[in-house]
């Protein structure tokens, strides 16, 4: 099962085509993609990074 | 019989008004340049591009920023995905000190001569302000010498004074909005204690960074209040944010502002405060796309923010410095500044 990490919906669950445009443009994730939760996100001037209390950080570097 | 008056062009007395003097627009005068058509957006531009030359020179002052402490905010701004009144999906962050030396290198690496430490409060508490205090001494003693500003909500007296003995030498507390509207966006704070707080800033010697964001749902009328508003208080750099609806905000359906609308009112604020750094801030990408950056460069902007904002990305640093290479305009420097 895979979620969608702007609205935190499961992927398979409608049209995150709003969603992938804002992701692509000016949004960090904000839901873990594994379980929905959603996470703890530092912005910084030339990155972010993104952490699931479960699953681990990701970073805009990876 | 006596002739109608004729109508005079609002453009026309912009030129002599605010070019050749120097005085900024009237709010009515401000609210007809809202109010043009669409084909006459190149002719205001163009005039607002030259003012700005003319009042501020070529140079454009690039800033980065970082958010200190990031959401949980007790206050009730509606725009504001940091709010913790509202079921945003930001949650509270704290940038520890070595995260804030590397986003103020980050920044220098730019070329920037700016950068703001902000933090989603209503004011500082002790913590905050010793976080302040021991992130401004890191940053210096990493050997940047980028200048300072801070953006930590409304201030005591005494908090005013503690931050210009850290050297902190702008601070940005925006009015958002025009008067009348405010209490349609932030019900927990009233727009007069935003603005005592703008006075101890301007009577304690820091420069003062007062902004807002356009597409609240404020009237033309109200926008062009706004502005005049904002000339009142003689900023010396007014950040010009467009609205992003963001998820779980009361204005998360809100339209995106219209890039020809947006464009008119950069080009109405700049006639209005004609000395003023005028800085595109957030919601650019969204509003203008990569085109309209250009012409809103072109139309009164001289400062922008350069890489990402607080809980939003921006363009990549590079893209906007290629940008202003193109367009054959100079990054204020350092010295310029001191
Ligand atoms: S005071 Fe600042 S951080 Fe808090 S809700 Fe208002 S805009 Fe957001
Ligand atoms: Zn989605
Ligand atoms: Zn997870």
């Amino acid at each position: 099962m895979t979620y969608c990490s702007f609205c935190g919906k499961e992927e398979a669950d409608g049209d995150h085509g709003f969603c992938r445009q804002r992701l692509s443009m000016i949004d960090p994730p904000r839901y873990c993609s594994e379980c929905a939760r959603r996470m703890v996100v530092q912005v910084t001037p030339d990155g972010w990074a993104a952490r699931c209390s479960r699953h681990g950080e990701i970073t805009s570097a990876r | 019989m006596t002739a109608a008056p004729e109508q005079i062009d609002v453009l026309d007395e912009a030129r002599e008004q605010v070019l050749e003097r120097g005085v900024g627009l009237t709010e009515a005068q401000v609210l007809k340049v809202l109010e043009l058509p669409e084909d006459r957006i190149p002719e205001l531009l163009a005039l607002a591009h030259e003012v700005r030359e003319r009042w501020c020179g070529p140079e454009v002052e690039v800033e980065g920023i970082v958010s200190l402490k990031t959401g949980g905010c007790p206050e009730d701004c509606h725009f504001c995905s940091q709010s913790g009144q509202f079921p945003s999906p930001v949650r509270s962050a704290w940038l520890d000190i070595p995260g804030l030396v590397r986003a103020a290198r980050q920044t220098r690496d730019t070329g920037a001569t700016e950068f703001c430490i902000v933090a989603a409060v209503r004011g500082p508490d002790k913590r905050l302000l010793s976080q302040v205090r021991d992130g401004i001494k890191a940053i210096r003693e990493d050997g940047n010498d980028i200048q300072i500003a801070c953006s930590l909500g409304m201030l005591t007296q005494e908090q005013v004074d503690e931050l210009v003995a850290m050297g902190v030498h702008r601070y940005n507390h925006n009015l958002e909005t025009a008067r009348s509207h405010f209490p349609e966006v932030v019900t927990t704070h009233s727009w007069e204690e935003r603005w005592d707080t703008l006075r101890m800033i301007r009577d304690a010697g820091m420069e003062v960074c007062c902004g807002g964001i356009i597409g609240m749902g404020e009237t033309l009328a109200q926008r062009a209040e706004f502005a005049v508003q904002l000339a009142e208080l003689e900023p010396d750099e007014v950040p010009l944010n467009f609205l992003i609806p963001n998820p779980g905000t009361p204005y998360e359906n809100y339209p995106v502002v219209e890039g020809a609308e947006a464009l008119r009112t950069v080009g109405a604020f700049r006639l209005a405060l004609p000395r003023t750094i005028l800085r595109f801030a957030g919601g650019r990408e969204l509003t203008f796309g990569d085109l309209g950056a250009k012409q809103g460069m072109l139309g009164g902007i001289n400062a922008i923010i350069v890489g990402n904002y607080l809980t939003n990305l921006g363009r990549p640093a590079q893209q906007d410095l290629d940008m202003l290479e193109e367009l054959s305009m100079p990054i204020k420097a350092l010295s310029q500044t001191l």
